[in-house]
């Protein structure tokens, strides 16, 4: 390990106005400089013992000219996300989920060098980020950081597409698997196959910048507590133009909407909206690590179709169909819901949803306007 | 620090529709003039909603990839941007002049200016007449050339016309073109009669659309008989009733857009140094190549919705 010369420079130049963090510690008191360095004291120090005395305690030297010169930006989210990559600290873990604090406590700067040896690893939705030294058999403190897929955990990196450039996130994320546009950029239809290496810290932030776009900044605000939810109903109400209808949405449909769009099955994001505040919804939010605030512009598009939807009339309806064709309706709305037709086998006509059973129902059932059935309370 | 955000529609529907937006932040990030650049959209992600909380900049610049006032620049993107104390009057625009208000937003306390669309600045009109002679590969096009600036019309908007009209007011002026016509696909004068309205045997036709999409990539070639079906593409210049129309797809994906959107933030007192001569080179050397993708039929492209 190594510290440069500049560091040690640059931390007494600032000895004497006081130097506190991550377990490293500088005071000037009456009687010369006194040091703190994890475990370690060393009290009354003159400039040159206190010199000697950092290089000994090269970790936490380094440790601190990484974050306080490399990445700086006190307070911000950008830090706070670099610094939960590695499980380093944060300032406001007071308000941190329980949960975390007791399977992934944080690391102290000695257990986090170990660790960032061999690289650090994080989830964060369905990208993958490891932590790690660029240089790792004599680490200078300095950072660089790896983004793939979860999938591709295990993937070998010659069989990846390697990038550096933050931007190409952006390509990766417009489709999926199949080449389906991907609106919202948090449905869990993100494509494998691909990795960023070696990324700077503000890199990293971009790149998930494009990935999840403002993921960060609201995980970051509701950790410290400052996290701003609009309910449905005060966005929908702000609504103007054609969208001025979906505050019409009725309670119920705004349960069912949730269920539709903000499953885990369908979007990374945990949902911390509910229909106003102090009437919660009974739809599951999600376990998504990042919080959603307020109805996406996808949700919001959805609703007015539902209000309009919703605004008509039921009616009641008399058509012929054997036990096992109302099974297949169910089967196929199921299967279209579930996003499982195309699994669905060729000559599987065990399957409802099949598609020789569906054409076979629409040649049954259908006439010449489609499905035959009889409107009963006219 | 200061930062550019620069705010789209987008689209949930066809992912080209932000193409532009992305093309020209990306310029706009290599000059540097700005410590972040953002984009942010309506329909996509970050939406106008989140995109402030994501910067680190106090100073903001906020530019609308619009082509015209109106609804989304009055009304959505203040509203949603959180910006307090905002109303149209602070912009005293007839309906093309808005330059810049400075507001606080309300949601992260950050000092915003927040400017006029890009489609009603002066230097609009330069990108217009940039993407008549890249079309043409002529960089001295105007002699012998009628130039059409077409718009949507006034269905949506009372403004969009204005816009139309305000360029092509200003091209007219310079007299670089034989005739300058504006024209609407839902009003009259009618681009689907391009051809009554010029004596010139060329005709130059620039669309004043931000993103190539379902008006200029299907709409506006059929109506105007360059191709019967949009599919089949059509070439450029295509004969019609005995002229030659040059039509170059939506203005917006001209590289020299980077430099009106550097314009209006400078307006309204950004730090750009000397951002516009370097995207202003990038731009006529781009023209020059000929390497700009061109007026090429997007068979793809969906409505934008
Ligand atoms: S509103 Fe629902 S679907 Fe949209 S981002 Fe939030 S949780 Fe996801």
């Amino acid at each position: 390990m190594t510290v440069a010369t500049d560091d040690l420079e640059a931390l007494l130049d600032r000895a004497s106005s006081g130097v506190a963090f991550d377990g490293l510690r500088i005071d000037e008191t009456d009687d010369g400089y006194s040091l703190e360095a994890g475990e370690n004291r060393w009290p009354g120090l003159d400039e040159a013992a206190l010199g000697r005395a950092l290089e000994s305690s090269d970790e936490y030297v380094t440790n601190w000219r990484y974050w306080q010169e490399t990445v700086g930006g006190e307070g911000t989210a950008r830090r706070a996300f670099l610094r939960w990559c590695e499980r380093a600290p944060l300032a406001d873990a007071e308000d941190a989920a329980d949960a975390e604090a007791t399977v992934d406590a944080p690391l102290a700067v000695p257990e986090r060098y170990d660790a960032l040896r061999d690289g650090i690893d994080r989830e964060w939705g369905q990208l993958s980020i490891t932590a790690r030294f660029v240089d790792i058999d004599d680490p200078d403190g300095e950072r660089v950081y790896d983004l793939w897929h979860v999938d591709d955990a295990d993937s070998d990196l010659a069989d990846l597409e390697v990038y550096d450039e933050p931007r190409d996130a952006r390509e990766i994320a417009t489709h999926d698997d199949d080449g389906r546009y991907r609106p919202l950029k948090t449905a869990p239809t993100l494509p494998a196959g691909w990795a960023f290496t070696g990324l700077s810290g503000d890199d990293l932030v971009d790149a998930i910048g494009f990935f999840y776009p403002a993921t960060i900044a609201n995980w970051h605000r509701e950790r410290r507590g400052a996290l701003d939810v609009d309910h449905w109903l005060e966005t929908a109400e702000r609504q103007t133009g054609i969208y001025d209808v979906i505050d019409e949405l009725p309670r119920e449909a705004v349960e069912w909407m949730a269920e539709a769009c903000c499953v885990d099955s369908q979007c990374l994001r945990r949902r911390e909206w509910e229909y106003e505040d102090g009437d919660e919804l009974d739809a599951d939010g999600g376990d998504g690590p990042f919080p959603c605030r307020e109805p996406c512009s996808l949700v919001i598009a959805a609703a007015r179709k539902w209000a309009i939807l919703e605004s008509e009339e039921e009616r009641t309806y008399e058509l012929e169909l054997t036990t096992s064709e109302r099974n297949q309706l169910e089967e196929l709305i199921d299967a279209v819901a579930e996003g499982r037709v195309d699994e669905i086998r060729e000559a599987d006509v065990n399957d409802g949803a099949n598609r020789y059973r569906a054409r076979y129902l629409r040649a049954k059932r259908f006439g010449e306007e489609g499905l035959e059935a009889t409107p009963v309370d006219e | 620090m200061q930062a550019l955000v620069i705010a789209a529609h987008g689209s949930h529907l066809n992912p080209d529709a932000s193409d532009p937006t992305y093309a020209h932040a990306d310029t706009i990030r290599e000059t540097g003039a700005f410590d972040e650049v953002r984009e942010a959209f309506w329909k996509e992600e970050p939406h106008f909603r989140e995109v402030i909380r994501t910067l680190e900049s106090d100073e903001v610049f906020v530019v609308p990839l619009f082509i015209s006032e109106g609804y989304f620049t009055e009304q959505i993107i203040p509203r949603e941007l959180r910006l307090e104390d905002w109303d149209p009057d602070r912009w005293e625009s007839d309906g093309t002049s808005a330059s810049q208000a400075t507001l606080e937003a309300e949601d992260v306390g950050k000092t915003i200016h927040y400017c006029g669309p890009v489609g009603t600045h002066d230097a609009m009109t330069d990108v217009i007449i940039q993407r008549a002679e890249t079309a043409t590969e002529n960089p001295d096009v105007g002699e012998g050339v009628g130039l059409s600036v077409v718009g949507h019309g006034t269905d949506r908007n009372e403004n969009s016309a204005k816009a139309i009209e305000y360029h092509s007011d200003r091209i007219a002026e310079r007299d670089r073109f034989d005739e300058v016509k504006a024209l609407f696909m839902d009003e009259e004068p009618e681009v689907d009669d391009v051809t009554d309205y010029f004596e010139s045997d060329d005709i130059v036709v620039v669309p004043l659309f931000i993103a190539d999409g379902y008006h200029t990539q299907e709409d506006i070639p059929e109506d105007m008989g360059l191709t019967e079906d949009y599919r089949l593409g059509w070439d450029v210049p295509s004969e019609v009733d005995g002229h030659r129309i040059w039509y170059t797809g939506a203005v917006g994906t001209e590289d020299l857009l980077a430099d009106v959107l550097l314009e209006r933030a400078a307006d309204a007192g950004a730090d750009i140094g000397d951002a516009r001569e370097a995207v202003r080179e990038l731009a006529a050397s781009v023209a020059e190549t000929g390497a700009d993708s061109g007026p090429e039929p997007n068979a793809g492209a969906g409505a934008g919705d």
